[in-house]
């Protein structure tokens, strides 16, 4: 009996956490959603004008004002903007003309592809080199190390696209150039999960597979550079905290062998803050894939982004901010319980 | 009594003489850190740049000389000309000065944005709390930049409107840090005093609660200057920042664009800089956080 107080004391517990962190995620949508109404709002392009051309009559842009609603108070203007987004209604684009849901629809997986990739380049050589760093505080490798991370906070992502593309495309020919596959593959493939390198390998073409492999390596690793700066740094200051703790000196003095120390004693214990630090990363590999995107001409969100931006495509700029601003707050929303849930200590 | 003497003073007479002592030991401190040290050095240089432009500048950085376009960097001209026969040198050394006055303008409109917003929050608590840090963690969960090129979608390009949106979008965790600064001292007896001795909310929060929250928001400012570089540099390669002809480093970059393969130094010579400041700011940061908030050391 009492173990089922306790026990049914938990379920209501992670059920409040859960409903908390429902609500905490709807208001914080709802923040995005009125910021980008605002935007659409304080634009000075009138959208009246654009439909009914500047010799409409008084009369002409008045009804035409009341048919896009925009005579009516502005909360009910938002009201009607928020049923549109939920029932996934954002607008048409004026230079694509088609649904905007549709047009993010068909790039989406071109900029998760690079940005999966990004991250799985980012972690495999961060965690190592922020450990590195860590064991060897102080000394030369560690102060190199963290010159390198530093310089992923200060080089502007379209430049060392463009330096890469210039020394490994252009001058050594290592890798191919800008686009997602090479011109006579383009088409080849039909998308199943729009992930390219995925499809490809489902319909056995192996061209196209190590066309696009050829093609993403560039633009990916550029961005796992930028996490990697990130997961390096973090992981340093995670496991200097850890060696610094009496429990590994214990275990040197026990005998316990060095790597054993390092790998199983410290690092266990920082997996779980890590995997909190990689979630935000890959939500910042998103947003960082736009200029990226436009150097490598990726058919990506980002490239959508930039081209609507040019076009005065404000459906399109605000639909594409809206998707990467959803995707953002989830991935960094589940980063943060995902700690809280596989944190020992919170298990109490 | 020599300067130094005075400056390090235990017991200052003056209040000017604490405030210069206390600064002269963090200069000091910050001098003793290599790193630091190097990062002083590099926005020394900057804003020499910035103050001496018309002086160290060679040539014009909007006089074109379509005879000599895009000649490689020689003696004459050390970063080479680019497409309209600038030298991409004075181009350059007149870009500090757009840069300082981006990253400048932002810091002083987006860092007293937020020391006051998280001030107020933590000192008042309860709803206003709520409401203040609710609308704080709804910009903090955003994508900044994608933001801040929304906001300039809206705004219309130019430096004015860039420097707006990256304002309006990287004040959050300064409002994040004061509140926490404060609800560490919004009770503690020399509050009470304040109050006790009928001190207004407003004086209080002002004078006794803001300076102490300065420390760690200019740490906090400094390491962030890099981002907001890297970030309106992004929106001048974009076409959203500054407009030609003026010489934004970023701006620059995507011009040289079009000749990456063939005359690498129109785009990458402006990137150099880029790096150099941003590393500049990173680094006197890092050194900053050493020196005014030892609990952190230097772990990360």
């Amino acid at each position: 009996m009492f173990s089922s107080a306790i026990g049914r004391s938990r379920w209501v517990r992670s059920l409040r956490s859960a409903a908390g962190f429902l609500v905490i995620l709807a208001f914080t949508f709802a923040g995005l959603m009125a910021i980008t109404f605002f935007i659409g709002r304080v634009i000075p392009i009138d959208p009246v004008l654009s439909v009914v051309g500047d010799r409409a009559t008084n009369a002409q842009y008045e009804a035409a004002r009341a048919a896009m609603g925009l005579d009516r108070p502005l909360a009910a203007q938002f009201v009607t903007y928020v049923g549109d987004v939920l029932s996934g209604d954002l607008g048409r684009s004026v230079s694509t003309n088609r649904p905007v849901a549709e047009d993010l629809r068909r790039v989406f997986p071109a900029t998760l592809e690079m940005a999966t990739i990004g991250i799985i380049i980012g972690v495999l050589l961060g965690v190592p080199l922020g450990v590195l760093s860590a064991v060897k505080r102080g000394r030369i490798t560690d102060q190199l190390i963290r010159i390198f991370a530093l310089l992923g906070y200060s080089v502007p992502a379209f430049w060392l696209g463009l330096v890469g593309l210039a020394v490994f495309y252009a001058g050594l020919g290592w890798v191919a150039g800008p686009g997602r596959v090479d011109i006579y593959y383009d088409g080849l493939v039909d998308p199943i999960t729009g992930l390219l390198l995925v499809d490809s390998l489902i319909e056995g073409d192996l061209d196209v597979f190590f066309s696009a492999l050829h093609h993403i390596i560039l633009p990916a690793t550029i961005l796992g550079f930028f996490s990697l700066a990130y997961i390096a740094r973090m992981t340093r200051s995670f496991m200097l905290d850890q060696l610094g703790q009496e429990y590994v000196t214990t275990a040197r003095v026990k005998g316990v062998p060095e790597w054993r120390v390092i790998w199983v004693h410290a690092f266990g214990t920082i997996r779980v803050p890590l995997i909190t630090v990689i979630g935000l990363s890959y939500a910042a590999l998103l947003e960082g894939s736009v200029m990226i995107e436009t150097v490598f001409s990726w058919p990506g969100i980002g490239n959508y982004l930039t081209t609507a931006l040019f076009n005065a495509d404000m459906n399109a700029v605000l639909g594409s901010t809206l998707v990467i601003g959803a995707v953002f707050i989830v991935i960094n929303k589940v980063s943060d319980v995902l700690y809280r849930v596989l944190d020992p200590r919170s298990r109490t | 009594m020599s300067l130094t003497t005075w400056l390090t003073d235990d017991a200052p007479a003056s209040r000017l003489q604490a405030s210069l002592g206390r600064a002269y030991d963090i200069f000091t401190r910050l001098l003793r850190n290599p790193l630091a040290a190097l990062g002083m050095a590099i926005l020394l240089v900057l804003i020499l740049c910035a103050g001496f432009a018309p002086w160290i500048a060679p040539y014009s950085p909007v006089g074109q000389d379509l005879a000599n376009r895009l000649l490689p960097p020689s003696a004459v001209n050390w970063m080479g000309t680019d497409e309209l026969g600038r030298d991409i040198f004075s181009r350059v050394v007149y870009g500090a000065r757009l840069t300082l006055v981006i990253v400048g303008l932002v810091a002083v409109i987006s860092a007293p944005l937020g020391l006051i917003l998280g001030a107020v929050s933590g000192y008042f608590g309860g709803w206003v709390d709520r409401i203040v840090m609710g609308v704080t963690d709804i910009f903090l969960s955003m994508p900044k930049l994608i933001l801040a090129l929304a906001f300039v979608a809206a705004l219309g390009p130019g430096i004015e409107n860039a420097i707006i949106a990256i304002a309006i979008t990287a004040w959050p965790p300064y409002a994040r840090l004061a509140r926490a600064e404060t609800l560490t001292f919004r009770n503690a007896e020399f509050v009470q005093a304040a109050r006790l001795a009928g001190g207004s909310h407003a004086r209080i929060i002002g004078l006794h609660i803001l300076p102490l929250c300065s420390s760690s928001t200019i740490i906090r400012v400094t390491l962030d200057m890099a981002g907001i570089i890297l970030t309106a540099a992004g929106l001048g390669f974009l076409g959203l920042g500054a407009q030609p002809p003026l010489p934004e480093w970023g701006a620059m970059i995507s011009r040289g664009r079009t000749f990456i393969l063939d005359q690498w130094w129109v785009a990458t010579m402006p990137g150099f800089a880029i790096i150099l400041v941003s590393l500049g700011f990173c680094f006197l940061g890092d050194g900053l956080r050493d020196v005014l908030d030892p609990k952190s050391g230097d772990k990360s």
